[in-house]
């Protein structure tokens, strides 16, 4: 080896160590705040569980995956599939589905509406759209509680104008809480919808328009393939906490509409089942990642290439 | 086109006919842009019509009323006697090719030109067909596939023309289209758009504020300023017959003299200049006899001579261009005055800085102006 080729050697080497040294802090991070307790989730689903609560350490059992897909009956040791979780996971899906589609029909209009306002409006409704966060979600959940129970502004409202005589029973079904996360996530979609669009050249409209596309066809081959990325954005915003809420189910379901958040928090609280609830959290990262997966695969392909 | 043809010309249809448009934008609160004032001008079939001015002349807002992107405040815009003001782009047998391009990202060279005809409902070997025909029209066969972010800005170009093209509009609208290419890229693109149009047989609408661009490539030009047409004609009738002081000024360079007129006829008038000199000079039409008027002269229809001439001056500073030399002169009156002569021979010209020397007009040269 050349004199030359050892120091060029060395120096990659040097280079090598600096790099992995200057990313450690980073890597240290990621490693405690996501891997890690991933990693914590994942032994915990598989010991056995302890008698109030928590796991019996080191001892390994399948159980908890088992009961996340099967019930054994207490009588006769029969097992069948598990009904109950099952019709939450189709829930769920459903729900976070119809949440994302609804808060796309509404949001896309209101994020077009802000993106062709003049410039120094914009900044205002888009300050007005993130209110709401300002709010704890809770007291934003109540809030919609407050007008669809029997007693609330909807139901009087109806009532005092004779449209209906008996209240509309819109609390504790999954209307309700379509309502309550549509409200809560709109503005995740509206957001990243409305960055696409402010960012998008609307001379492309007026192309469009020019070579002879009525206003909806400007809409579906130039507008919404030119901001499918805040699209797509918008949609795993709304999506995935959708898919795993907690508190809207909560409050507005009540305890027979639950989702798969209410099912895995009841696991690590009153059932005592934390196996269980670990599987679940799992069986969700995995349901999530792989309609993400789908979703994205799909979306990439319609649009993109329209081809002749 | 052959000279002399511009008798045939008048005979031809009219293709464009606005009629007193005028468009007024609503600005915040009380302020109101009247971008164009009582607008008529008639475009005719098979003509490659020029709207020339400065930016914010409206221009470009005439443009738009004609694509159907704004509707005129008052007035009617006639497409072969149809009026078309209030119809919608997508309803228009007009194109457009836009000052940047404004192509589809998301598509290939091929399915922005094939889109139009996709629009009209035309069925898919037609559409094929059309755009292998646009391509080989503007010389751009082997990039159908291509996204239009892979290719050039000229190439760019050539695919917003063919995409215009395509759908055989009755017009074609071009705003600006070479004011983003580099200047060697844009006199090749200036000789294609003549070729193009002769070819195609479409009228063509330009809009430019290079006055160069506008002489080179136009049948007629409109000059524009501040929302009115000021003068319609050919290239060769704006430039040597400008009727007022603005399109005098804004097209090529001129020297203006104060003159008074003695007695005019017709078309023609006698003026004396301030240092008591009497010359001929051409009238503009619809001229108001009055006692102070303001005459033009281009600087290549003035001559240096050492002793005589109907003006006098001092040299303030000569610079060479290469095909000509530029004489700067201060006159008596103190009025700065511009002579262009050729570089015909290669010896020098024998004129230096700071020399008094005398000006002679080429006859009929000097231009009464309207102000």
């Amino acid at each position: 080896m050349t004199r030359a080729e050892q120091v060029a050697k060395e120096f990659r080497a040097t280079d090598i160590r600096q790099r992995w040294l200057l990313s450690a802090p980073s890597l240290f991070i990621i490693f405690c705040a996501a891997i890690g307790p991933l990693l914590v989730v994942l032994l915990y689903s598989f010991m056995v569980k302890g008698d109030y609560g928590d796991v019996k350490y080191w001892q390994f059992s399948g159980l908890g995956w088992f009961e996340v897909f099967f019930q054994r009956d207490i009588f006769d040791e029969t097992v069948t599939l598990a009904d109950a979780h099952l019709n939450i996971f189709g829930r769920s899906l459903l729900l976070a589905t119809v949440t994302t589609a609804i808060t796309f029909a509404l949001g896309f209009p209101t994020a077009y509406f802000i993106a062709t306002r003049p410039e120094r409006w914009r900044n205002i409704w888009l300050f007005l759209i993130t209110i709401p966060f300002w709010t704890n979600i809770l007291i934003r959940t109540f809030a919609i509680q407050e007008t669809i129970r029997n007693e609330g502004v909807i139901n009087g409202a109806l009532m005092a104008w004779g449209v209906i005589d008996q209240p509309l029973q819109i609390m504790y079904t999954n209307t309700a809480i379509l309502m309550g996360m549509t409200y809560v996530f709109l503005p995740l979609m509206v957001l990243p919808v409305y960055a696409a669009l402010e960012k998008m050249d609307f001379r492309l409209v007026e192309a469009g328009y020019d070579l002879y596309a009525t206003r909806g066809r400007v809409l579906r081959r130039i507008i919404l393939p030119l901001t499918k990325s805040g699209i797509i954005a918008g949609s795993i915003l709304v999506f995935i906490p959708a898919l795993g809420a907690y508190v809207t189910p909560r409050v507005l379901g009540g305890g027979k509409n639950m989702m798969l958040g209410n099912l895995i928090e009841l696991q690590f609280g009153q059932g005592r089942n934390w196996p269980l609830g670990a599987a679940l959290s799992i069986t969700l990262l995995v349901i999530v990642t792989l309609a993400l997966l789908v979703y994205v695969r799909n979306a990439s392909k319609s649009g993109a290439g329209h081809g002749h | 086109m052959a000279p002399g043809s511009a008798l045939i010309l008048v005979e031809t249809a009219v293709a464009i006919d606005a009629i007193g448009v005028s468009k007024v934008f609503k600005g915040s609160g009380q302020d109101e842009v009247r971008a164009l004032d009582h607008v008529s001008v008639a475009i005719r079939e098979n003509e490659f019509f020029t709207l020339l001015g400065p930016s914010g002349c409206g221009k470009t807002t005439l443009l738009r009323l004609i694509a159907g992107f704004e509707f005129p405040s008052a007035g009617e815009i006639r497409l072969y006697g149809e009026d078309i003001a209030l119809l919608p782009p997508y309803k228009r047998p007009v194109n457009t090719v836009f000052q940047n391009y404004a192509l589809f990202p998301h598509m290939t060279v091929a399915e922005n030109i094939g889109f139009g005809l996709e629009m009209l409902g035309r069925g898919r070997d037609e559409i094929s067909a059309r755009v292998s025909e646009m391509l080989r029209l503007v010389q751009m066969q082997d990039l159908r596939d291509r996204k239009t972010s892979q290719i050039s800005g000229g190439q760019q170009q050539r695919v917003a023309l063919a995409r215009a093209l395509a759908p055989k509009p009755k017009v074609l609208l071009l705003d600006e289209p070479l004011s983003a290419l580099d200047f060697k890229l844009r006199k090749d693109m200036q000789i294609e758009l003549k070729r193009l149009q002769h070819e195609t047989g479409i009228t063509f609408i330009f809009v430019t504020h290079d006055q160069e661009e506008a002489l080179t490539m136009s049948d007629r030009i409109a000059v524009m300023n501040k929302g009115r047409i000021l003068q319609v004609g050919n290239p060769r009738d704006i430039y040597e017959r400008p009727q007022e002081r603005f399109v005098a000024n804004f097209i090529g360079d001129t020297n203006m003299l104060q003159a008074k007129v003695l007695k005019s006829k017709g078309d023609h008038a006698t003026l004396q200049l301030d240092n008591g000199l009497k010359l001929d000079a051409s009238l503009p039409d619809g001229f108001v006899a009055k006692d102070k008027v303001t005459a033009a002269v281009r600087p290549e229809h003035a001559q240096l001579v050492r002793t005589g001439g109907a003006l006098t001056g001092l040299i303030s500073n000569i610079v060479f261009f290469g095909t000509d030399t530029h004489f700067h002169l201060q006159l008596r009156d103190g009025a700065p005055f511009v002579v262009r002569q050729q570089n015909a021979t290669l010896a020098p010209t024998g004129f230096v800085v700071g020399q008094t020397v005398g000006v002679t007009l080429t006859p009929n040269a000097l231009r009464v102006l309207k102000d």
